[in-house]
């Protein structure tokens, strides 16, 4: 799921790194506010963030079977981190590992970082811990079977919805990125048709991944995971396998239903962009389509103004429009002069290599 | 070799390319960090049929590679990771945009085929220019950068510490994975059943090795934030480099420059 450079325009990569930025500081700021309360201070949480941060980023090389398919997945890690950091350290941390991948390995990059932490870190540490692990966690679920089934059942849903949710979100949110970036032409209802049931695989298998580890540091060091009760256990039976089975109904359902939804009938988001340019603000908005529609002066002076200031350009291919063979002759000849000093460049640059070694 | 071991032994070439000694090695870690941005930005911001454009911005990764003496194809494997999303993506622009805004001949371009062409180097540009800062800079000094840019130093001692035990568990997972291989020969990942004692086993040992670490880094008088040690760079230079390629970059995407040579030429 991480983005590229290339996919996406200065404007939505500047608008996702400020709201990536955000969450970075209100994160930053709840954990000194934990530092007071708890009376611990940051700097020993420190190397327990780095190190999660580590291992997870060393967790996502390791290949899972799937079985009955004869390949294999591997880990994102979102949903762990939060479950045993916390969503804010959580959120950090993965930062840090996006960092780190879109710096040294090339997955992801720099102008595309705020997007991918949004995408990947955002939706898995908040939404999925607010939303879904904590909720779950405290909830009552299949208390009757004792305390320790319950919360291994507990943990198991938790994985696996909050995963699965969280990269559907995710998925989303590259779609409409990329879209508003204005780079493909793929129309809105394919692009989400085509990523949402990828990553709803993927999101299945990092939910099981997920809750298999999290239930094997139940069985071994309870403490160290999230909303987890530790005193007082029963224990008790329960089926993992029906659990899984009706996961995965209640998975595909979810899954399936928003992807054909999606793929079918455009969202508020497309019907906003693209609707009402043939049904009219009036019509869709409720405004005076006089003063604030697309025909009027108010969008002429503002148009206007965008084009002598937008370091952004609007995708048209205005200025050849006219005449695309003429002006097209010189950028060809332009294209293969450039081309060529190019590669002098790097053959000077490869000769003097040589003599000086 | 598996795929931890890889990861690790690409970090271990990165760390050699940014030890290495040039005029842009040379340069303050901030200027760089800047001129990288900057490349990024204006990359970017190039219209999706604006081809012979942006052609021209392939000239501040050509040249800086050559000054820096990294060899370019030193990151063309790297293309691997990218290329396969921006392809995907771009490789659809031929099927739904099929006006022809070129004509070279009896060849008939359509802006499909020209935005899919442009999208591609868009990305591979991005990434000569990112693998650039990397293989001239270290973490030390992009972390330092960091810090002179207001990135609180929480996310930075993070990001160093974090980059600090990557190699150490990239080299134990690549260990543990080479051990499972060989007691289950012809398996393609991890079995159903070791999923959760595979990597909780190395989180409870991770677990212990933090408590272990924060002791250590305590008795070395570590107070919340790294001190960094400062390495001369010629200021001056460095300004003017920055100063010099961001007016350069202005340049190229305001004027086209391909197609004015072009023009003289023809």
């Amino acid at each position: 799921m991480h983005m590229a450079d290339a996919l996406l325009a200065p404007t939505v990569a500047a608008t996702m790194y400020v709201a990536s930025g955000t969450a970075a500081g209100v994160s930053i700021r709840n954990l000194r506010k934990e530092e007071v309360s708890l009376a611990e201070p940051l700097q020993v949480k420190l190397p327990t963030i780095a190190v999660m941060s580590a291992l997870i980023f060393a967790g996502q090389m390791i290949n899972y079977t799937i079985p009955g398919t004869g390949s294999s997945g591997h880990l994102c890690g979102g949903m762990m981190l939060t479950s045993v950091l916390g969503p804010y350290a959580g959120f950090l941390s993965m930062i840090v590992i996006l960092a780190i991948q879109g710096l040294f390995f090339a997955d992801g990059g720099l102008m595309a970082l705020g997007a991918n932490v949004w995408n990947m870190a955002f939706y898995g540490c908040f939404i999925g811990y607010f939303l879904i692990y904590r909720p779950i966690m405290q909830g009552r679920l299949c208390a009757s079977k004792g305390t320790k089934a319950s919360t291994r059942i507990k943990i198991l849903v938790a994985s696996v919805l909050g995963c699965v949710l969280t990269l559907q979100l995710g998925a989303f949110s590259v779609v409409i990125e990329t879209s508003l970036s204005g780079i493909t032409d793929l129309p809105f209802g394919a692009f989400v048709a085509l990523m949402q049931p990828i990553h709803l695989a993927i999101g299945l298998i990092e939910g099981f991944v997920t809750a298999a580890v999290l239930i094997f540091l139940y069985e071994a060091r309870p403490e160290l995971l999230r909303d987890v009760t530790t005193s007082g256990e029963v224990e008790g039976k329960c089926s993992i396998k029906a659990t899984i089975a009706i996961l995965a109904v209640v998975v595909a359902v979810i899954g399936g239903g928003c992807s054909l939804l999606a793929s079918s009938n455009p969202d508020g988001l497309e019907w906003s962009l693209f609707g009402n340019a043939e049904s009219g603000y009036s019509k869709n908005m409720g405004l005076d389509e006089e003063q604030y529609g697309i025909a009027s002066k108010a969008a002429d002076t503002a148009a206007s103004i965008q084009e002598k200031t937008a370091f952004l350009p609007d995708y048209a291919f205005a200025g050849d429009a006219d005449n695309p063979v003429g002006t097209s002759v010189s950028g060809i000849i332009g294209s293969v002069i450039v081309g060529a000093f190019a590669i002098v460049i790097c053959l000077v640059g490869g000769f003097f290599r040589r003599k000086r070694k | 070799m598996n795929k931890a071991e890889h990861a690790l032994h690409e970090i271990h070439a990165m760390n050699e390319l940014a030890a290495m000694d040039s005029p842009i090695h040379r340069l303050g870690a901030l200027a760089k960090v800047v001129v990288t941005v900057a490349y990024l930005l204006v990359t970017i911001s190039f219209s999706i049929y604006d081809c012979s454009g942006l052609l021209i911005m392939v000239l501040y990764p050509v040249l800086v590679y050559q000054i820096a003496g990294i060899p370019i194809r030193t990151c063309f494997y790297k293309l691997r990771i990218i290329l396969p999303l921006v392809c995907a993506v771009g490789l659809f622009n031929p099927l739904f945009d099929r006006k022809t805004i070129l004509v070279i001949g009896t060849l008939h371009i359509s802006g499909g085929v020209m935005s899919m062409v442009t999208l591609m180097m868009k990305g591979i540009f991005c990434l000569l220019a990112s693998f650039l800062l990397i293989a001239t800079t270290s973490i030390e000094e992009i972390c330092h950068a960091l810090r002179q840019l207001h990135v609180p130093k929480l996310l930075t001692s993070l990001l160093l510490l974090t980059y600090r035990y990557v190699s150490v568990l990239l080299e134990e997972v690549g260990i543990m994975m080479e051990a499972y291989h060989l007691r289950a020969p012809g398996q393609k990942g991890i079995h159903i059943s070791a999923w959760g004692s595979f990597l909780g086993q190395l989180i409870l040992r991770s677990m212990d090795r933090a408590t272990a670490l924060y002791e250590s880094m305590e008795l070395r008088g570590f107070h919340g934030e790294f001190y960094y040690a400062k390495k001369n760079y010629n200021k001056r230079a460095s300004f003017i480099y920055a100063v010099l390629w961001i007016g350069a970059f202005v340049v190229m995407r305001y004027v086209n420059l391909t197609r004015l040579i072009g023009g003289i030429v023809s």
